[in-house]
């Protein structure tokens, strides 16, 4: 009897869903970008989903993921969320310009895509492709890499709507343009939305990604975003992520960066069941800076992947990696960091450090540092720790009558500031910092964060690090 | 005020203290002198609480209990106070939010209040002055890149904001040159009262020019072999450890 294993189960009936709803998945397409669909759709009929036996997937098993069954949207509920005047960043004195993707869908009251007064252009993909197809052709799905796994593959096969953003060349957007992902639906979901970012020539951009549970329901969200940042452009990039332990977030992000550009990302990871975390940076002109950050910290069965990739294309490039993680109970890490030096890419200057707290005999860190260097003149460094914490250190602050819990306390606090400190808008630094401090105590709650103001939830769910265990 | 009777300590089955006494009154500045590897780190730490160290034997009694049993932070909260040799560097944690942690951390255990914001600012700028600290200093992290002198001094004004009883002051004279020795010495004869006490751990005589000692204790082999006035200090200074080494029956 031939036994068939969930991923292949599941990969029959994306199959056969897909089969049955080309039409309507590809109906706002071009020409190439539909034929680019049937290319990716092949390509993950070939590959199936990522499974443990690919070295980048050693560590990250989906498993379980796919015990689970899980629908798919081919169009946007027509049951839109009660609070939908409620949207509004929760972080005070913080001005922002949301947008929303509710389940995977643009949401908006009225129009889909908005122009703002600087001729930036915000809003759903699925409206760009409509009504500035040349514009999204011109980058749609030229970063990506269908081969990389058979969910980028997928995800580009059923890709329908996500978020859009255009920033013309020398346009500044002061204003922080928050992209939140909200998933509410009492069944299982499998969201596939894919977002495309340009930023044009000397352009400032600085973007805040959410991504936020609304409720308890498992869900398996396949992210990809495309962010080109032309010659001399600059882009902050920071990614707060809050789910409930049952979601599933593989989230892909795929940065090009020309001459002289500018890109700071930090992914900020307070909870989540499975979270994956995969940066592409290609430094493709001269004199650019990426910039890539991150701070997880998790507990009970959660578990955290982060995957960055730095492609030095070009000569004259800087590029500094700094992730952190705390990891409590029998919770796991896991840290591939990969920057590749091209042979002529002389004079780079490449940083990648990774270093973790792992608070229980329980809990498992994989990392693993890779440099792969093929110029002569050039300055790379990497580092790798998995610790506890430094206990000269405890006994200095002890030393000062501070107690044991709180001296545990302020030693995790700073080692995660390190990494927070380096966000540059201070509302949003001291917010995050604020839900860090909370996360720590055991104090946040899957609302803290979430857009929707909605505190009268009868659920309390709090995230609990337990201190008292190191 | 502090009593340490037959102390005996080891460190990983190696033995370090091997009966050794100390009596210190309030009002009074014990100096403890002696060679490297003579045990005076190990009796700041042992007093302060520090993990790893194995009591023997012996007791030390501070205030009429023995401390031994209690955790570093009780022992801080009673009034004790070790200035450390290596002043520890802790990134991303503020002078300033460490130390209004501490100070409240000690009022807790007085049973007052925290002590409201403006009134901690107004107390960090006055002790401040005391080592001549700059405010830049208190808006960094604990001791993150200070100069060897800096964090001396930043111990010497955690000692002014937590005001122990007993403030052990661990070798504080290594690494200073001249003029920051005698900032640190300053600050520390300022903070002299009838009521307190300070036991200086040097391993030269120069410190003592500027904190005055009632009392020095020649600490060797995990002992102290001999105890006098300020004078003993200069006849150590004159004749070396050698001397004591001469002089010790083993």
């Amino acid at each position: 009897m031939e036994t068939k294993y969930n991923d292949i189960i599941f990969k029959e009936k994306v199959v056969s869903l897909f089969e049955q709803n080309r039409a309507q998945i590809g109906a706002n397409d071009t020409t190439r970008m539909s034929k680019e669909r049937d290319v990716a759709f092949k390509q993950f009929k070939k590959v199936g989903f990522p499974n443990k036996k690919m070295e980048a997937w050693r560590n990250t098993n989906l498993k379980d993921v796919f015990a689970y069954n899980y629908n798919i949207q081919f169009s946007p509920a027509d049951e839109k969320p009660e609070l939908i005047e409620a949207f509004q960043c929760n972080i005070h004195n913080f001005d922002t310009q949301t947008i929303t993707l509710y389940n995977g869908w643009y949401l908006s009251e009225d129009k889909h895509l908005i122009t703002l007064p600087n001729g930036t252009i915000i809003g759903s993909l699925a409206q760009a492709i409509k009504e500035y197809p040349e514009l999204v052709q011109k980058h749609y799905n030229k970063y990506t890499n269908i081969e990389e796994n058979g969910l980028i593959a997928l995800n580009t096969a059923f890709s329908q709507d996500g978020i859009f953003i255009y920033v013309p060349d020398n346009v500044k957007t002061y204003k922080t343009i928050q992209m939140v992902n909200i998933l509410d639906k009492e069944d299982n979901l499998f969201i596939q939305n894919r977002n495309l970012i340009i930023v044009g020539k000397n352009a400032k951009l600085t973007i805040l990604h959410c991504d936020d549970s609304y409720n308890y329901s498992r869900s398996f969200t396949n992210t990809v975003t495309e962010v080109f940042i032309d010659e001399g452009a600059e882009v902050d990039h920071y990614k707060l992520q809050n789910l409930n332990d049952n979601s599933t977030l593989i989230n892909t992000t795929y940065f090009h960066q020309e001459l002289q550009s500018k890109l700071t990302t930090n992914s900020i990871t307070l909870n989540g069941g499975l979270i994956r975390n995969k940066i592409n940076v290609v430094l493709n002109g001269e004199g650019g800076e990426a910039n890539v950050f991150g701070v997880y910290l998790v507990d009970k069965e959660q578990h955290i992947d982060s995957q960055v990739f730095v492609d030095h294309a070009k000569a004259n490039c800087n590029s500094d990696e700094l992730f952190k993680g705390i990891i409590d109970d029998n919770a796991t890490a896991v840290f591939n960091g990969h920057i590749l030096v091209r042979k002529d890419s002389q004079h780079t200057n490449a940083s990648q450090t990774n270093r973790n707290v792992q608070l229980t005999d329980k809990a498992t860190v994989y990392t693993k540092p890779f440099l792969e260097i093929y110029a002569d003149d050039v300055k790379c460094n990497h580092g790798a720790t998995i610790g506890q914490l430094d206990e000269e250190a405890l006994f200095y602050i002890k030393s000062r009558g501070i107690g044991d819990y709180d001296a545990r306390l302020l030693l995790l606090y700073a080692f995660a500031a390190e990494v927070i400190n380096k966000i540059s808008i201070a509302t949003l630094r001291e917010s995050i910092d604020d839900l860090v401090k909370k996360r720590l105590r055991g104090e946040l709650a899957i609302c803290d964060q979430c857009v929707l103001q909605c505190k009268d939830q009868e659920n309390t769910y709090e995230f609990k690090i337990d201190i008292s265990k190191i | 005020m502090l009593k340490i009777k037959n102390l005996h300590v080891s460190i990983n089955g190696k033995q370090i203290l091997r009966g050794l006494n100390l009596e210190v009154n309030r009002g009074e500045v014990h100096a403890i002198m002696g060679p490297n590897g003579t045990g005076k780190s190990t009796l700041a730490n042992v007093i302060a609480g520090k993990p790893g160290y194995h009591i023997d034997k012996g007791e030390i009694i501070f205030k009429g209990k023995n401390i031994l049993e209690l955790p570093p932070e009780v022992r801080a909260q009673e009034g004790i106070f070790l200035g450390f040799q290596y002043p520890v560097e802790i990134p991303g944690v503020s002078m300033t939010n460490f130390m209004r942690t501490a100070v409240n951390e000690h009022r807790k255990y007085k049973g007052l209040d925290p002590m409201p914001a403006g009134e901690f600012l107004k107390l960090m700028k006055e002790k401040q002055q005391l080592v001549e600290i700059h405010a830049k200093l208190t808006n960094r992290s604990v001791n993150e890149g200070f100069s060897g002198g800096e964090k001396k001094k930043n111990e010497i004004f955690q000692m002014a904001m937590l005001e122990p009883e007993l403030a052990i002051l661990d070798e504080t004279d290594s690494g200073l040159d001249i003029d920051a020795l005698k900032i640190v010495a300053n600050g520390v004869n300022k903070l002299k009262t009838k009521d307190n006490a300070t036991i200086v751990i040097t391993h030269y005589q120069r410190l003592l020019d500027y904190i005055v000692p009632d009392f020095v204790h020649i600490l060797f082999d995990g002992k102290i072999v001999k105890s006098g006035g300020k004078e003993l200090a200069l006849i150590l200074e004159e004749k070396g450890y050698e001397w004591i080494k001469d002089e010790s029956p083993n």
